[in-house]
């Protein structure tokens, strides 16, 4: 079963609050799509419009060309998996990864079937006869993903469902949804605010806030290239330097320290924010223009973190460089810093828009 | 969650079942307050009811008697139920497992029963009235009116203030004693500065469904009220007066009870809604070993309170076995009171198994589909059954039987003296208390269960009945036990509905004792003793570490 899934213009009203207005999105198929965003930004709003749980104040969507906005949610053919996996307390294992089969009038053989390929395929066989209660979060989890997947949905919906794990299993479980999901091929929306999840997990990324969706790509195009200063912030650690772009020089300047620039898109001088992501910013072994002083530092096993004073503004970065035994730069030291130019991304002075030209490397 | 309402297979229930109150509640409340403004005779409006209530002191009175004995039983409640139910959160008492039975199951009988006991005990002829008498020399103080009333009411509605604090002590978190013992607050002065503000809002409304229920109770004021009359006797004298009794008089004094009620419900939540926090204990408190005269103490409190109150009944059966000569007690023991009994009484105990249950089918369904309409549906419908489906809670049983029998005694429809009156009598009374308690265990059952039913192909209806409804099977059972137990020793609704045929053993104990054939009723009253208590057994079966809600 192949299956896009195309939003247009979609409006999602609680009483009088408008949560979700005019939002359109295409999710390909088979694609694991992550929805991505902080608590209240309407992620699990959308994906509850998509399953038939919320109500569709405005706007259409498509599963392919089919229109399903007034089709029932028991019709929809979706699967869904939970934040708490909503396993049936009261059924074994087994019963509960039958519970849609039996709802769709399967012959008994085929649904014993179906259901055992599944079980054997979670790695939940052996647990079959058990109740829930009897099992760890990650086994629950491991049910919930097989009861979701044996009715063959058109759509796999998935809401946070790692919220409720530890660290370790956390890790565990994302590579086996990430493996099942492909072994299946399904069309999957992913709803999580775990940034650093999302990006190993998807294919692409809807970045979304406060109901507007922000940037839609792929992982990495979304760490290297944010489309605004909301979407460099809240994937991964950044740091935001205002700087002065003069067009005749193509050049930035963070105070007296220059940074080649010939792919804006702007075409007169201009005030800019610089997002310089930590680990772009170096030590540097000769002098340079960008100075500042140790004010702090913490050590977190693999890197190393420094908070450095600008010397020409007073703003404090943070910069990342792996650890070794031996590092021992005393605080108040002046350090001399360079920057990965072509990792450097220029935002207009409201933090509202990316100024590189998109497709040109610098 | 809430979710916005779309016309659906539960709209149709709550419309249906919104029909079932209007004909069953609402029309005859309607009904009872035409009767108390329209004059019978010339079909006119007038207040000449009212009028007549408050200007004569005989009726006005009974109105001032039933506010003192209730405001002071209410009290008494406290100040012993919250004691109990600290001590036994606190300290270990021995037999704790079989006292909390006894607590219980003294609260579970009908209240008359203790009052007619408490005469046999403490009566005029009682023999320890008598024992003092004769053996001493002391007359000990009448027991009649208010303060036998106080008595009996006490020991019979304290069990609901200690489950209450039981409860609500279990969701205080221990460390918050040893806070304020940390802080330098500790002793009978932690217990009055930390722990009962902390459970304020439980003592109030604990406090509140004791006062409801001794207002509204009728049996034990009239047994043994003698001269003291309150307002349920009266209501009750007034509609079954042999002389024709005054239809429109007993409803007006009806709407007159209504309306005190109201206010007192409206002013409790007004208290506590400004008062509620919510509490979860990490570590619950747990019973300690209380050491010398202190563990003394407490063990001779608990063990005295409990045994007063479970005495009633225990005497009560005693006298089963006794001989009896026309209508006293003669020396001798057998087992002919219980053949008479049985001989006698014709379908009493068919009834009171048949009736309750019936009504309880009824009960739990109803408030199994109310529940969910209250906690998973928004809309007006399901706000309007919120508010009437809780009506009954304050109207006092009697009142209930008054105005279904106004309504149901006339042309198009008329249920009087059928089985069918007593049920629904028996369904609108308990009610707001299950569908609470149901309501509470749907709560616990997360929506997205049902919503993982539904994408799995599942019709709503079918969600509701192979997902969310075994999972509150086990709440449900414990609530219908419950709910068994009270409709089983009813009383005030039950004597204004029945008929011969529709006699319930209640109903028959109180009438022999009333005509005098005390060994009849004793053994009657052992029966239900008896079923009560199997019950009660088969409820703390099934219920485990639940709690009674009541």
């Amino acid at each position: 079963m192949s299956v896009n899934i195309t939003i247009e213009d979609a409006v999602k009203r609680f009483g009088d609050t408008t949560v979700i207005s005019n939002l359109s999105l295409k999710i390909h198929d088979k694609e694991l799509f992550t929805l991505l965003g902080p608590s209240g930004c309407g992620k699990t709003t959308l994906l509850r419009m998509i399953a038939g749980f919320n109500s569709i104040e405005g706007g259409d969507f498509y599963f392919n060309d089919k229109r399903i906005n007034d089709i029932d949610v028991s019709v929809r053919n979706i699967g869904m998996v939970f934040q708490n996996y909503a396993i049936f307390p009261h059924l074994t294992v087994r019963q509960n990864v039958e519970f849609g089969l039996r709802n769709r009038k399967y012959a008994n053989e085929e649904i014993t079937r179906e259901a055992d390929k599944f079980l054997k395929l979670m790695q939940i066989y052996e647990f079959r006869d058990r109740k829930p209660e009897q099992l760890s979060g990650g086994q629950q989890q491991r049910v919930a993903l097989a009861r979701a997947l044996v009715i063959k949905p058109d759509v796999l919906l998935m809401d946070e469902p790692l919220s409720n794990l530890d660290a370790k299993l956390r890790l565990e479980m994302r590579q086996v949804i990430r493996e099942i999901q492909r072994e299946v091929g399904i069309t999957t929306v992913y709803v999580t605010h775990d940034q650093e999840e999302a990006m190993a997990i998807s294919d692409r990324i809807a970045v979304m806030n406060g109901g507007v969706i922000q940037q839609v790509g792929e992982p990495k195009q979304i760490y290297h290239r944010p489309k605004n200063e909301f979407v460099a912030t809240f994937i991964g650690r950044t740091n935001f330097l205002p700087a002065r772009y003069k067009h005749a020089e193509k050049m930035l300047y963070l105070g007296d320290y220059q940074i080649p620039a010939n792919n804006l898109i702007l075409e007169e001088d201009a005030d800019v924010i610089l997002s310089i992501r930590p680990e772009n910013l170096y030590h540097s072994i000769q002098e340079t223009n960008l100075k500042g002083i140790l004010r702090d530092s913490y050590f977190l096993g693999l890197n190393s973190h420094q908070i450095i004073e600008l010397k020409h503004n007073q703003q404090t970065v943070e910069i990342i460089h792996e650890s070794s035994l031996d590092e021992s730069l005393p605080l108040g030291k002046e350090v001399s810093l360079t920057v990965n130019y072509a990792k450097v991304n220029v935002f207009s002075e409201d933090g509202g828009q990316n100024l590189i030209k998109e497709g040109v490397e610098s | 969650m809430k979710r916005k309402t779309k016309f659906d297979i539960w709209s149709i229930v709550g419309l249906l079942i919104l029909a079932l109150y209007g004909l069953f509640l609402i029309f005859p409340m309607g009904n009872l307050l035409k009767q108390a403004v329209i004059d019978k005779d010339t079909g006119a409006f007038t207040l000449s009811y009212f009028v007549r209530f408050f200007s004569k002191p005989y009726y006005f009175n009974t109105l001032v008697n039933s506010f003192k004995v209730t405001t002071a039983v209410t009290i008494l409640t406290l100040i012993v139920g919250t004691p109990l139910a600290y001590i036994f959160a606190r300290y270990e008492i021995k037999g704790k497992g079989l006292l909390r039975i006894l607590i219980i199951l003294s609260s579970m009988s009908a209240p008359f029963v203790g009052a007619y006991s408490w005469i046999l005990l403490l009566g005029r002829n009682g023999v320890i009235t008598n024992m003092f008498k004769n053996t001493l020399g002391i007359v000990l103080p009448d027991i009649y009116g208010f303060s036998g009333i106080l008595i009996v009411l006490t020991l019979q509605l304290y069990p609901l203030i200690f489950l209450y604090v039981s409860g609500a002590l279990k969701n205080v978190d221990n460390s918050l004693l040893e806070a304020s013992e940390n802080l330098g607050t500790a002793g009978i002065k932690r217990f009055f500065k930390v722990l009962i503000p902390i459970i304020a809002p439980t003592l109030f409304a604990g406090s509140l469904l004791v006062f409801m229920r001794a207002l509204a109770d009728f049996g034990t004021p009239m047994l043994i009220g003698e001269g003291y009359r309150t307002f349920p006797v009266t209501i009750f004298n007034e509609f079954i007066s042999e002389m024709g009794g005054d239809d429109g008089f007993a409803a007006a004094i009806s709407v007159i009870a209504i309306l005190i009620t109201t206010i007192i419900f409206l002013a409790q939540q007004y208290i506590s809604n400004r008062k509620t926090f919510s509490m979860n204990a990490m570590n619950r408190i747990y019973p300690k070993k209380a050491e010398g005269l202190k563990n003394i103490l407490i063990h001779v409190f608990s063990y005295l309170l409990i045994g007063f109150s479970i005495l009633p009944q225990v005497y009560v059966s005693y006298t089963s076995f006794k001989n009896v000569e026309g209508l006293t007690f003669a020396p001798g023991y057998s087992l002919n009171n219980y053949v008479t009994a049985f001989t006698k009484v014709g379908s009493a105990i068919q009834n009171t198994i048949i009736i309750p249950a019936i009504s309880l089918v009824i009960v739990v369904f109803l408030s199994v589909l109310l529940a969910y309409i209250s906690v998973r549906r928004s809309g007006v419908v399901a706000k309007i059954l919120d508010t009437v489906s809780m009506i009954p809670y304050i109207i006092p049983g009697s009142v209930i039987g008054i105005t279904l029998l106004i309504a149901f005694n006339k042309p198009p429809l008329i249920l009087s003296g059928t089985l069918a009156i007593m049920v629904i009598g028996l369904v609108i009374r308990r009610m707001p208390y299950t569908i609470r308690s149901t309501a509470a265990i749907l709560q616990q059952i997360p929506m997205s269960i049902e919503e993982a039913a539904l994408s799995l192909g599942s019709s709503k209806a079918k969600a509701f009945y192979k997902v969310t409804m075994p999972m509150m099977a086990p709440g449900i059972i414990s609530g219908a036990i419950l709910s068994w137990i009270t409709m089983i020793s009813e009383l005030s609704t039950a004597i204004l509905l029945y008929t011969a045929r529709t006699r319930t053993l209640t109903v028959e104990i109180y009438t022999q004792i009333i005509r005098g054939n005390y060994g009849v009723a004793a053994a009657l009253a052992t029966i239900l003793t008896v079923l009560t208590t199997i019950s009660l057994l088969i409820f703390n079966h099934f219920s485990k570490d639940q709690d009674i809600s009541m």
